[in-house]
């Protein structure tokens, strides 16, 4: 980001996620998880109905040992920069790119929960509300005051911190000066013990996202859709490049057998 | 006890009788309102959807259920745009069954959505771009004027008919019958077309995403073409039930032949669609995706076998029973055919609901599988329920087929004859 940027020119928001470095430790998911006021688990919910922003998914290169090697592929809203399946298909615009930075947004106070943008997605990085939030007696306390709960039957996903963003586009303000990207990072980022998480406006061919664009060991998941994902994933490894394709049973995929990292 | 309320001319069993035949009805509906009730209370935890499985039994109830109920607006289009005279004899008939499809659809899909009490917002934010939006819209209207058509069957009934304003009301009403005609048929094409369009644009699932005509992707057509074909081959499979459950004929056989040789026709018209449509698919839409189409069927049980079924077993055969005129004069032969084309709409609706869902669209993603809940069936079967009872109701007190007091005094003279000849012989 440079201090020469016009205020008021438009950024495309995007991130770099070194696969290479990311442990899998899941701290990146509790800190979304805290940042973004998403409730402890309810009884009975499980991998498949349970919220989080950010999922770590565990790959492999399907090799017995000692050749096995693992990865991790932490995936959340992808931010597409082209035809956002999400948002065309809202019937009641639920759901808005902000031209400012790019980001898709959700307003769950306007959200029906037909879930129809969650079958347009094809990164599943939607989560619908099946449960009423709640918190245990205190834990409340910890609540983030500038992002708000979202309420049973309504969908969410993640919005690069939209308080964080409020709250830097403000002190900007108070600054005398429009926000650049640099002014705030999403909790994902600021909370990874290895730095694999990188953000940054793809606008500024400096940032870390607009440098991955032109790196040829990075990738963007399912890139051949044409949704133009701003998210790019970096690898020096093939197999793990692979995962950018679409699942090829009895090819690709036993090699690639997904699974969720225990720690999310 | 009710005779005052039933149709001159025409027999209907005892009060007793009638209440037996609901009984069973009306428990279900009972249960099924209660899993809807858990539903609406508790939340859609009730439920078997998850994230990744967001739509699951009840869209598709809702698709196939529209899709038979499509007999509603063509035949009324048939009947009095194209002037097929022949179909008088069952278009009350296919009012109440379009109206109990639709109604029965948008009461599922209440309970279907998170926060049912927005539904207006819809209407207030609406999305132009979203097919779901125009869904709503048309749907809504759609629902409007089958309501309306159903007015004047209600107010033919016999003692309804003794309320004289009720009567020039009816009378009245009767005259917009063609306009009726003329705006459900305007409005069934679009939300056939958009609901076969909400998954023809979902570019995120190449399974489903299907290029096509402007904003239209070309699963939009099909569903009209589909919904047309099968709509009255569920009107004859329904007069048919009815009339074996009743006892009585309601129709003239060449009637349930008309309905076939209709369906016969836009049945294939369909099958040579969906056969180019998918052969553009798998050569062209799905590779250029990243997705050689092959790939889809490699997960179990989703192989080949449905494509066949849907497009050869419950297509392109009832088609050519009910095209060929010494089949479809054998009504096993024609009731069988209706049959297979109403399962054929079904899976096409399966397979867009829920097979879209369960394949991985990411290489670490998994097959999903999804069963649902017994409160998701609860309110599935009270579907079922509701359109039984409202059906047996309309039946009972409402004049649905015309030509039966005619018939009944056909069948009479023909069985006096036959007593005088045995007296003869």
């Amino acid at each position: 980001m440079t201090s020469e940027k016009k205020p008021g020119k438009t950024a495309r928001y995007g991130m770099m996620i070194d696969v290479d470095r990311c442990t899998g430790c899941g701290a990146c998911m509790v800190a979304c998880a805290v940042e973004n006021n998403i409730p402890p688990a309810h009884d009975g919910a499980d991998d498949r109905n349970g919220i989080t922003w950010i999922r770590v998914f565990q790959v492999d290169n399907g090799q017995d040992y000692p050749n096995r090697r693992s990865a991790f592929v932490p995936v959340l809203c992808q931010q597409c920069g082209k035809d956002a399946p999400c948002v065309a298909v809202c019937p009641q615009q639920a759901v808005q790119v902000d031209p400012a930075t790019g980001i898709v947004g959700q307003m769950p106070e306007r959200c029906l929960g037909c879930r129809y943008c969650m079958a347009a997605c094809p990164y599943h990085a939607r989560y619908f509300n099946w449960w009423d939030p709640a918190w245990p007696a205190g834990m409340e306390k910890t609540l983030n005051p500038d992002v708000a709960p979202r309420m049973r039957g309504v969908v969410e996903k993640c919005n690069f911190c939209h308080g964080r963003w409020h709250a830097a586009k403000q002190l900007a303000a108070a600054d005398g000066h429009a926000i650049e990207a640099v002014d705030y990072v999403p909790a994902c980022v600021e909370a990874c013990p290895t730095g694999a998480i990188r953000f940054g406006d793809l606008n500024q061919p400096e940032s870390a996202p607009a440098q991955a664009a032109k790196n040829g060991n990075c990738f963007r998941l399912l890139e051949k859709i044409g949704t133009e994902p701003k998210i790019y994933y970096r690898s020096k490894k093939d197999w793990v490049r692979q995962i950018a394709s679409a699942p090829k049973p009895g090819q690709i995929a036993p090699k690639l057998a997904g699974k969720e990292t225990s720690r999310g | 006890m009710d005779k005052q309320y039933i149709a001159r001319g025409v027999k209907r069993c005892s009060t007793a009788r009638f209440l037996l035949w609901i009984a069973p009805w009306l428990a279900l509906l009972a249960f099924g309102l209660y899993s809807a009730g858990l539903c609406l209370v508790k939340g859609l935890n009730q439920t078997n959807m998850d994230n990744r499985f967001a739509f699951g039994l009840w869209i598709f109830l809702d698709l196939t259920v529209i899709a038979l109920g499509a007999g509603a607006f063509f035949t009324g289009f048939l009947l009095y745009i194209l002037k097929l005279k022949e179909l008088s004899a069952v278009i009350n008939s296919a009012v109440v069954i379009g109206l109990v499809c639709y109604s029965g659809a948008i009461a599922v899909l209440a309970v279907d959505v998170g926060q049912p009490l927005r539904f207006w917002f819809t209407f207030w934010y609406p999305n132009v771009h979203s097919m779901l939006t125009e869904v709503t819209f048309c749907i809504s209207c759609y629902l409007t004027v089958l309501a309306i058509e159903y007015l004047p069957i209600l107010l033919r009934n016999r003692k309804l008919r003794q309320v004289p304003s009720f009567l020039v009301f009816e009378h009245e009403l009767h005259k917009l019958v063609y306009v009726l005609a003329g705006v459900g048929t305007f409005l069934s094409f679009f939300h056939q077309g958009s609901l076969g369009g909400l998954y023809g644009v979902l570019r995120g699932r190449p399974f489903a995403f299907r290029e096509g005509f402007l904003v239209w992707p070309s699963t939009f057509f099909l569903f009209i073409i589909s919904a047309a074909a099968v709509g009255p081959s569920f009107i004859l499979l329904t007069t048919w039930l009815v009339e074996k459950i009743s006892r009585k004929r309601l129709v003239r056989p060449e009637v349930l032949q008309l309905l076939g040789r209709i369906s016969g026709l836009l049945l294939a018209v369909y099958v040579l669609a969906k056969t180019v449509d998918t052969l553009i698919w798998i050569n062209r839409t799905s590779p250029d995706a990243g997705f050689p189409a092959a790939q889809y069927y490699a997960w179990k049980p989703f192989g080949t076998w449905i494509l066949f079924a849907e497009i050869v077993l419950f297509g392109m055969i009832p088609a050519l029973v009910m095209l060929t005129p010494r089949l479809r004069r054998r009504t096993g032969w024609l009731v069988s055919a209706a049959a297979m084309a109403c399962l054929g709409v079904a899976l096409n609706r399966f397979v867009l609901t829920v097979q879209t869902l369960a394949l991985p669209t990411l290489a670490f993603d998994k097959f999903l599988s999804y069963w649902p809940s017994w409160q998701e069936t609860g309110t599935f079967l009270a579907v079922v329920a509701y359109g039984v009872l409202v059906y047996s109701v309309s039946f009972r007190y409402l004049q649905l087929f015309p030509e039966e007091r005619e018939l009944k005094a056909e069948v009479q003279q023909e069985q006096e004859e036959l007593r005088v000849m045995a007296g003869r012989y």
